[in-house]
């Protein structure tokens, strides 16, 4: 058990920055999920608090106690890899032990260890078969299991549910969470679904082109986005955004006469150039505040509910409408944004507005 | 794919004469190789010679084995089997041990120049012992090595071929496998032993099996570096016994050698066929 404090944290390779000066404070016992596009960063970031990456500057700090040059081994801390890294000639038995093999510990020692683990994972049946004769499902349990039994400070876990088919998925993402209340190990988890983000977060880091984004609990930073970044990347379907310019106190949407008026906050510092959002889920069918009105050109019909997509001035909207409610193709249709869900942001930065 | 097969029979009969024909071709050299070294001298010599085998399969086999020719080298050829053996199995242990060990370097540990060392050893593929005979039997020479087992092997043991395929199939194991043996607590040597050598099991199977013959057909090398009899090779042994003056060769004894020189690397493929097959059958990594 230990915290993690990340300090200004840099890598380059060769004159290339792809990492630029993270801070972040886990605390102990901490869910954090990084969740970012692929290329963000956030693999190379979780790799150099394994140590299988050099840190180019900054600090990182397990423990209290700075590992910039210590060897992953000596950082008391697990990871499972995306691919399982399983030992492909050794017997589940042999791989969850090895580490603890290597390390020496006494043999009934290292046989209740696994086998605690493996009753945790139900995996008790499998201890005498190889990697390939698992499912892909089994294999994930294997590589948790190896970390498991290394009782390590934190467990560090990279993408480990895309290999995975969508149920499996699902089923892991809960399982991952039931042992974490178990263990209550602080853990770090990389991934680039938003939706592994949401569900399994204590906090969540929303990194883009290597810089954070945006530190928090999930639910606000889905309430509360930074910029546009986060807004369209937490969220499924994506937050519309509708570019606009400033015309006194309103905001006049491009290509659309509707103007939306800027909250009073908002008006001594609003710039030029400002993008409106304003998530599917916030659109009602009706009137009452601000009417985005648009033909309907696609729906996807999801069961439980419905996505209505039409053009909107130079953008499109998509609008989620109760799945027994779908309307025809081309019909007319007016949305009311939902009180105080209209996000506005600086379309030169893309920061959102804020007092 | 039962489709595609023509269903007509004259064709099935034209493919199998013409299959037959060839395995006939192949295999009738090796018969009348073991028929001669089944008859007396007296046999062999007729014209026609006979094809069908003699009755001194026992005493040509028996005197080859533990005396060996009267004419030409005297050597027995049981001793000749044991330098043969010894050569091959240094030959292909040794190979494997060194190509292993530099392809681990080569492809997990990053270090100045890698890439050239890597294209320095691969560039000695084309230097084959015969092109750099000379220089190497006065290298021997110089260190005492003619006529020693080491003087036969050790100048055949470096090898470009298998340096580079281990180097090939270091290549499809997946790096974290190596950051999950880092993140475990192995050193580079642990993972090598517990890791990469388990994995290549399959690769050094084939690989043995190449190089046991490869030593063991070897001719020009123990041509030139053994002088004394007692340290002849099989190979070499055959080419000894036939005479050239006005001595008969004792063409039953050189045949019965000849057959006895096909027996282990034959022996060595079959017991080995299996691992082949596993070898191209197992594919997870």
């Amino acid at each position: 058990m230990a915290d993690i404090a990340l300090r200004n944290v840099r890598k380059s390779y060769a004159k290339q920055e792809v990492v630029h000066g993270v801070d972040a404070a886990i605390a102990d016992g901490e869910f954090i999920v990084i969740v970012g596009p692929s290329g963000c960063g956030k693999s190379t970031l979780l790799r150099m608090i394994a140590g299988l990456e050099t840190i180019t500057s900054g600090e990182i700090a397990i423990g209290g106690k700075v590992v910039n040059e210590v060897e992953p081994k000596d950082r008391n801390i697990a990871m499972v890899f995306q691919n399982y890294a399983l030992y492909p000639h050794m017997t589940v038995y042999e791989n969850m032990s090895y580490g603890l093999r290597i390390r020496r510990l006494p043999r009934e020692e290292i046989n209740a260890r696994v086998q605690r683990a493996a009753k945790i994972l139900e995996l008790a049946p499998f201890l005498q078969r190889r990697p390939r004769e698992l499912s892909g499902g089994q294999r994930q349990r294997v590589a948790m299991g190896r970390a498991i039994v290394r009782e390590p400070a934190a467990f560090l876990f990279d993408e480990p549910l895309s290999n995975l088919d969508a149920k499996l998925r699902v089923q892991m993402r809960l399982e991952i969470q039931k042992l974490h209340r178990e263990l209550r190990t602080t853990s770090i988890f990389v991934t680039h679904d938003q939706v592994e983000a949401m569900t399994l977060a204590d906090r969540m880091i929303v990194m883009h082109a290597g810089v954070v984004e945006q530190v928090g609990r999930p639910i606000e930073v889905y309430d509360d986005p930074n910029s546009l970044f986060v807004a369209g990347f937490i969220g499924s379907p994506a937050m519309n955004f509708l570019p606009g310019k400033r015309q006194g106190d309103e905001v006049a949407l491009a290509g659309s006469p509707l103007h939306v008026p800027l909250p009073a906050p908002l008006r001594a510092s609003a710039p030029e150039a400002i993008v409106v959002g304003v998530r599917p889920e916030h659109l009602v069918a009706g009137e009452g505040g601000t009417v985005f009105r648009f033909k309907v050109e696609t729906v996807e019909a999801l069961g439980a509910d419905s996505l209505v997509h039409g053009a909107f001035g130079d953008a499109t909207v998509v609008a989620r409408v109760d799945g027994h409610h779908t309307p025809a193709l081309g019909d007319e249709l007016a949305f009311g944004a939902m009180p105080g869900k209209l996000y506005f942001f600086d379309a030169a930065t893309g920061k959102r507005l804020r007092p | 794919m039962p489709g595609m097969v023509e269903n007509r029979p004259w064709l099935t009969v034209l493919a199998h004469a013409i299959l037959i024909a060839g395995v006939c071709l192949v295999a009738f050299p090796l018969y009348i190789t073991f028929v001669a070294s089944t008859l007396t001298l007296e046999q062999i010599v007729q014209v026609p010679m006979p094809l069908v085998p003699g009755d001194q399969l026992f005493e040509n086999y028996s005197r080859a084995l533990t005396a060996g020719s009267e004419r030409g080298a005297h050597a027995p050829v049981g001793r000749m089997m044991f330098n043969s053996f010894v050569m091959a199995m240094s030959i292909a242990f040794g190979k494997i041990a060194i190509s292993i060990i530099a392809s681990f370097a080569i492809v997990y540990f990053r270090f100045p120049l890698r890439n050239f060392f890597f294209w320095m050893i691969f560039v000695t593929l084309m230097l084959p012992v015969e092109v750099r005979i000379i220089p190497t039997y006065k290298v021997a020479a110089d260190l005492h090595m003619l006529d020693t087992y080491v003087g036969l092997t050790l100048p055949l043991i470096a090898s470009a071929t298998a340096t580079f395929l281990f180097r090939q199939f270091f290549m499809t194991i997946p790096d974290e496998l190596a950051e999950a043996a880092r993140m475990d607590g192995a050193g580079p040597l642990r993972f090598f032993w517990d890791v990469v050598l388990p994995l290549s099991k399959t690769s050094i199977a084939a690989l043995f099996v190449i190089q046991f013959i490869y030593g063991w057909n070897q001719y020009l090398w123990p041509l030139l570096v053994t002088t004394q009899e007692s340290m002849y090779t099989t190979v070499i042994g055959i080419k000894r016994m036939i005479t050239s003056g006005d001595q008969l060769t004792e063409w039953n004894l050189v045949m019965a050698t000849a057959i006895l020189a096909m027996l282990p690397p034959a022996a060595v493929v079959i017991l080995m066929q299996r691992w082949f097959v596993r070898g191209l059958v197992e594919t997870e990594k």
